[in-house]
């Protein structure tokens, strides 16, 4: 990213550059940092966690059904024996894999669309955008949901690739007005005089110019992914068995949860400071980036 | 110390300032102490940053909460200062009323103007709705809205800039003010819409007495307008006196310079500009002394050992330099300042044409609705241009904000067929050109944007960004490196700043590094759209002594576009006037400056303040009626009838042609002149 | 205007149009009608399967083309065809539209005028004590899931249920079964039933709205308009009360627009975790009983509301913004 690069040492006078500014503002935010421990903690657990539970996530303990939490397992079992500690762990990390690369793929997406759909205009322009109001009439969730039986006993990816192909139009929208107007800036303008192609300058020009959008809306995505992915995955229209993620721990532990409070509490609590925990990072991004944006700027007369 | 005077209205007392930012603590005010005195006009001058706005604004209570304010400022036995928001705002818009500088954003979209204006004086008086209406229309009408009182249920989106500027300064005057402070009220204006608000400003000060607080970035505004004349410099108050004194014999280095730097629209054959090195001091980390000592010809050790403060230099003046006494001889010997480079015009006749446009039009379609747009009629921008640009010459296009001057350059740079018309580059006219052949003109005409903070991609390195058209055109990396020193060091920037950030940079610098990437690929014309504008003006000497170095050196011919007169007139040799998409007058600058053809150039000339006291003072103003028609539906015949200033003077006959025939660029004397009824 | 008014119902039309095919041709082809009648035992004869599929419309037999123009054709006429139960869907949807309608509606109501209110008080008492709880809040909301929500709220309820000795919260259902009494009784238990699911929703519209709110007020508070007002005299607080409130308010009409899409997509869970028979709670069991026709009633019913709130947002914003009314 250009944050680090930006930190040039021969700068003439002290002042601080936009990299350290950010990194100052960023560390300032106590929510902020603490959403980056949580998250941190979250993947420790869920990708180290697993190497040291006595027991898999796919193995029963028929000794011990329904049991509430002790030290050999950590947090209860299931009724039919299955170790919950183990259970949520895999189930954490398969919502935090799918929250990562949808976030990914659908902020690429929204880049590319969205970027040459404000840089090109024209045609180009409204056909995305057309595409974009069409997808948005019907709620991701509902197409999803209805299309599940297509992934059903197959590869999870498929499941990655629909919640990224539905889940790009916003970002896509606020990509799109960010290089409308970055377009009527005179270094592109100056760029184009110059004759450099279109797909560089929308590459080397106008993305790098929206990063900071991009990385605060690919942050806010995972956590947004993660809310629905463990929806459908509640609904048996997510993660589909043998497979587990937060959703489908959830679903399983509901029935009985009043009287077996573990089977679903610790699906529940990972999955709640999981997302608290990215949407401090990205709120705390957002004021690091664009300081105004979200405080009071009582502002005194421009000279 | 302070000249004391008995009717003092305010006295502010050792004012300082302070913000508290990430950078460090942003010293705005420091240490001023100044008194306003009933019914004069006080200019305070200084350049962007300098501590201006954040003075008036805590003259009305209106700083920002994070603000930290020491010293006093008494008005009628009171410390304003003291006062907590409810108490201070009795006084506001009451005793202390403001103008602020951006007119577009400073009324509430959601309200009539009419209800804006009544709110005004229902807060300070008890009258009724019926009443406050009556007064706010009565207003409207004493600050020139004509149909006030339809234009009251008007909402602001529907006023002109210059308009809405009309209304900020009603609701100012609708309590009988003791005090306007008005911050940079013009600044956001076209000359000759400031020229009608100054305008309206005298009216309101004559109309209800007060004293007029004029702030402003800009030398002639005020030359004409003030009794006293306050100059500032990194948030102290440098030198203050008695208008004609300040002009006519500065003191203060500071301003010795500043006034030796700025182009003079009256200035005959070719003047010289100062340039003053360096920057404005950073409000965070400002210089132990005086904090003009880096930029200063006259700085010696004793000038960082000591603040400066105010001294008297006579009865009616103080100045805050350490070397007052020497300051005087320096200037007489010619050690202060060493001017720039007299602009020499290359020879009129025998030189190639570079740049030739005949009868260009651009319409673009004027839509509606925001969900479903529609294409509802057209907007001429450009209607009809001829334009010639002969090799190593300056041609400037002039006009106001709107009348089509961008377009016109846009258009050339596209170097695709236009609309109508014809656009020939260095010989070859470019619809004819193949994409290639396209591609390969281009490193012949090239273009310096008004914003140097907009015109650099702040993510590239400014070494990249030099290179950039380097290496769209192929030349090898390793011949690059050198080719960017040799460009970074012929704007004067050195070769270690090709790896820093456009961010490290200040305004000045940034046109630099843009000029340099303008002239990467040698090019023969280069199209500057308002490059000084938006510069501070003691760094706009320097750009503007740049341009005309390089113009010697590189044998370039430059296309000028600028709404400044004064910058026009000292850097070039042609000069296109341009009115609603068209132009009305041409021809050789000494020419058009002196004997002007048409009513619209005449009256574009006259709007120019000039930083001269005197002159300003008996100066003759023509002052135009209305406003710019909107391009959408431009008046017939003569584009310029709805508002000429002769045509009511003229024979029946010749003004009913003004509105049926549109007069033809026609050759009188020296200059072409699109008139039925020349001036000359 | 009336040509705008009519290019905007145009628009309308072809994007529902839109979903609904896109929902009946996605349905068709992810489900498998037929899976529902195999593996039963004793095991049905395949003439009669095919004579069921047949019955409604969705036999994989008959090329998609075909059976989408027959179902769109009976939709035009006002008949959304058979669900898999042999059920008319016109009659269900009749039922359940207003059984949903009730919970959306008074949910998004509720949570857009307390989010509201709570986002321009955390704005004007920025940091304050009750800014600060408001965002923690609204944080916490935002970051749980609706189904976790819904689970939480129905739990707490039954502790509270236990603790009080009473029922005071129902959580299953729209009434009680067995209830006998009428009026206003009838009328407080229903409300008994309301709460619940209600607050499921709100509570997600309260934490979004206040959010909003709150920047659109901080943006205002720095505005030179606000600055000009109280140059006139108007104190701080006047002038945001006077000028701020209203220009603060205008971009909520357009986020009403966005945040059904969220509403619709939040009932499901709400309506089967709180026992309401309404459209989401239909929906999930067409989806897992392959009900094709169920499914596209569904979807063209969210569609329908979610571009009703796009254009009544539209409306909203044209009444409060003369700027834009001037069109
Ligand atoms: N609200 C504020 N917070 C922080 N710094 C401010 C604020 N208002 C003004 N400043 C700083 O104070 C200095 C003087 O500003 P200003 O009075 O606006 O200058 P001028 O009007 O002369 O251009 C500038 O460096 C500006 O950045
Ligand atoms: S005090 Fe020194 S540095 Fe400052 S203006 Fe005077 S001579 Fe120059
Ligand atoms: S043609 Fe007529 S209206 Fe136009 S400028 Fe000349 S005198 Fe004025
Ligand atoms: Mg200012």
């Amino acid at each position: 990213m250009t944050v680090t690069e930006l930190s040039v040492e021969s700068s003439p006078s002290n002042r601080l550059t936009r990299g350290s500014l950010i990194r100052l503002r960023f560390m300032r935010n106590r929510l902020a940092v603490a959403g980056v421990v949580i998250l941190v903690l979250m993947f420790v657990a869920a990708f180290i966690g697993p190497f040291f539970s006595p027991y898999r996530w796919d193995e029963l303990d028929f000794e011990a059904l329904l049991q509430a939490p002790s030290s050999k397992h950590w947090f209860g079992t299931s009724q039919i024996g299955g170790d919950v500690f183990a259970l949520t762990v895999r189930g954490l990390q398969k919502s935090l894999i799918i929250g990562l690369l949808v976030a990914v793929f659908s902020t690429g997406l929204a880049a590319v669309a969205g970027g040459f759909a404000g840089f090109l205009g024209g045609k180009v322009d409204r056909s995305v955008m057309w595409m974009i109001d069409a997808l948005l009439v019907l709620p991701s969730f509902l197409i999803i949901a209805v299309m599940s039986p297509l992934y059903r006993g197959r590869t999870w990816l498929i499941f990655v690739v629909l919640l990224a192909a539905f889940g790009w139009m916003v970002t896509a929208r606020i990509v799109r007005s960010a290089t409308m107007s970055l377009r009527e800036r005179d270094f592109v303008r100056a760029a184009q005089y110059m004759g450099v192609p279109a797909r560089k300058i929308v590459f080397r020009h106008l993305l790098p110019n929206v990063a900071s959008i991009l990385i605060i809306d690919a942050t806010l995505n995972v956590g947004a992914t993660i809310l629905s992915e463990t929806g459908l995955s509640y609904l048996g229209f997510g993660v589909q068995p043998p497979d587990v993620s937060l959703g489908s721990l959830i679903a399983e532990g509901t029935a009985s949860a009043l009287t077996y409070p573990w089977l679903f509490m610790f699906a529940g609590s990972a999955l709640i400071l999981t997302v608290l925990a990215v949407s401090f990072i990205g709120d705390g991004l957002r004021d690091a980036f664009d300081p105004g944006s979200n405080k009071s700027k009582k502002k005194v007369g421009k000279s | 110390m302070t000249l004391s005077v008995a009717s003092n209205l305010i006295e502010i007392r050792n004012l300082t300032v302070t913000f508290p930012s990430e950078a460090g603590i942003v010293r705005a005010v420091r240490d001023v102490s100044l008194d306003i005195r009933a019914g004069e006009v006080l200019g305070i001058v200084g350049e962007s940053g300098s501590g201006k706005s954040v003075m008036s604004l805590s003259m009305i209570g209106l700083l920002a909460e994070s603000a930290t304010v020491t010293g006093s400022i008494s008005y009628d036995g009171v410390n304003l200062l003291s006062l907590g928001d409810n108490a201070m705002s009795k006084y506001r818009g009451k005793d202390i009323a403001m103008v602020f500088q951006d007119p577009l954003s400073a009324l509430n979209p959601v309200h009539t103007i009419g209800r804006q204006i009544s709110e005004a004086l229902h807060i300070h008086n008890d009258i009724s709705k019926e009443a406050a209406l009556a007064r706010a229309i009565e207003l409207l009408e004493i600050v020139g809205i004509p149909r006030p009182a339809e234009r009251a249920q008007s909402y602001p989106h529907e006023f002109s800039g210059g308009m809405r500027q009309r209304v900020m300064i009603a609701l100012a005057i609708a309590n009988q003010p003791k005090v306007i402070l008005a911050d940079e009220p013009t600044t956001a204006l076209d000359v000759t819409v400031q020229a009608q608000i100054l305008d309206v400003l005298k009216t309101a000060r004559d109309m209800t007495g007060a004293a007029v607080v004029l702030v402003t970035h800009d030398l002639g505004v005020v030359a004409g307008l003030a009794d006293r004349v306050a100059i500032m410099y990194a948030g102290k108050v440098v030198e203050i006196g008695n208008v004609d004194e300040v002009y006519a014999s500065p003191a203060m280095p500071y301003t010795i310079g500043l006034l030796r730097s700025i182009p003079r629209v009256d200035a005959v054959g070719s003047s010289r500009l100062t340039s003053i090195e360096g920057t404005p001091p950073s409000p965070v980390a400002l210089p132990p002394g005086c904090a003009f000592a880096p930029r200063c010809p006259a700085a010696a050790p004793q000038c960082d050992a000591e603040i400066p403060v105010l001294a008297a230099v006579s009865p009616t003046r103080l100045t805050a330099c350490v070397r007052q006494q020497e300051i005087q001889g320096l200037q007489t010997s010619g050690r202060l300042f060493r001017d720039g480079p007299s602009h020499v015009a290359a020879p009129v006749s025998g030189n190639a044409v570079a740049l030739e446009i005949r009868n260009l039009k651009k319409t673009f379609p004027l839509m509606k609705g925001s969900v479903l747009r529609r294409r509802v009629g057209s907007v001429f921008a450009v209607d009809g241009v001829d334009l010639t640009l002969r090799e190593g010459r300056s041609l400037a296009l002039v006009g106001e904000s709107g009348c089509g001057k961008t377009t016109t350059l846009l258009e050339i740079l596209n170097m695709v067929a236009p609309e109508t018309g014809t656009i020939t580059v260095l010989g070859r006219n470019v619809s004819e050109l193949s994409k290639k052949q396209r591609l390969e003109m281009r490193k012949d005409l090239q273009i310096v944007f008004q914003d140097p903070f907009a015109s650099l991609d702040p993510r590239l390195p400014i070494g990249d960004a030099i290179a950039e058209p380097l290496d769209n055109f192929g030349m090898p990396k390793s011949e690059q490196d050198q080719r960017v020193m040799e460009l970074l060091e012929l704007v004067g920037l050195q070769r270690d700043h090709a790896s820093r950030y456009p961010a490290e940079f200040s305004g000045g610098q940034r046109q630099r590094i843009a000029i340099a990437r303008a002239l990467a690929l040698n090019p023969k014309v280069l199209a500057l759209d308002e490059p000084v504008s938006a510069l501070d003006v003691s760094v706009r000497a320097g750009v503007l002594n740049l341009l005309a170095e390089l113009q010697e050196k590189l044998n370039l011919s430059y296309l000028f576009v600028s709404h400044d007169l004064a910058v026009v007139q000292h850097v070039a040799d042609d000069i296109a006037v341009m009115y609603l998409g068209g132009i009305v007058e041409s021809g050789p600058v000494e020419e058009v400056f002196a004997r002007p053809q048409h009513p619209y150039t005449q009256a574009l000339l006259s709007a120019v303040p000039i930083p001269d006291p005197v002159v300003e003072r008996v100066r003759k103003r023509v002052i135009l009626q209305g406003e710019l028609p909107s391009p959408a539906n431009p008046p017939s015949g003569c584009r310029f009838h709805t508002r000429c200033q002769i045509r009511a003077s003229l024979p029946a006959e010749v003004a009913a042609r003004c509105v049926s025939d549109r007069p033809e660029l026609d050759s009188r004397h020296a200059s072409r002149v699109a008139c039925h009824a020349p001036l000359n | 205007m009336l040509n705008y008014l009519v290019k905007r119902v145009l628009n309308f039309l072809i994007m529902v149009v839109l979903a609904s095919t896109l929902g009946y041709v996605l349905s068709s082809l992810a489900f498998d009608p037929r899976a529902n009648y195999q593996g039963a035992n004793p095991p049905i004869p395949e003439s009669t399967i095919n004579a069921k599929l047949d019955n409604l419309g969705v036999n994989p037999a008959r090329p998609l083309v075909g059976r989408y123009l027959d179902w769109a054709g009976n939709v035009l006429t006002g008949d959304f065809g058979v669900t898999v139960g042999e059920q008319r869907v016109n009659e269900e949807l009749s039922r359940r539209i207003w059984v949903s309608l009730r919970l959306l509606v008074l949910g998004s109501v509720i949570g857009s005028l307390v989010g509201v209110v709570l986002g321009v008080v955390s704005a004007v008492r920025q940091y304050g004590a009750t800014d600060r709880a408001a965002s923690v809040l609204s944080f916490s909301l935002l970051s749980t899931p609706v189904f976790l929500l819904a689970i939480l709220l129905k739990f707490g309820a039954i502790d509270l249920n236990n603790r009080l000795g009473t029922t005071f919260f129902f959580t299953i259902g729209e009434y009680s079964a067995d209830f006998t009494g009428n009026g206003w009784d009838l009328l407080v238990n229903r409300l008994q039933h309301l709460i619940l699911p209600t607050l499921s929703i709100a509570l997600g519209g309260i934490a979004f709205y206040s959010r909003y709110q709150r920047n659109a007020m901080l943006d205002v508070l720095g505005s030179d308009f606000l600055r000009t007002a109280r140059a006139k005299g108007l104190s701080s607080r006047q002038s945001l009360f006077r000028h701020g409130l209203r220009v603060a308010i205008l971009p909520m009409a357009t986020f009403f627009a966005y945040s059904f899409g969220l509403l619709v997509t939040g009932a499901p869970f709400t309506e089967s975790i709180f026992g309401w028979n309404g459209m989401g709670s239909w929906f999930i069991v067409a989806v897992q009983s392959n009900d094709i026709n169920s499914v596209s009633a569904v979807i063209v019913f969210s569609s329908v509301l979610v571009l009703l709130s796009g254009l009544l947002a539209d409306i909203a914003v044209a009444a409060l913004d003369p700027r834009v009314r001037l069109r």
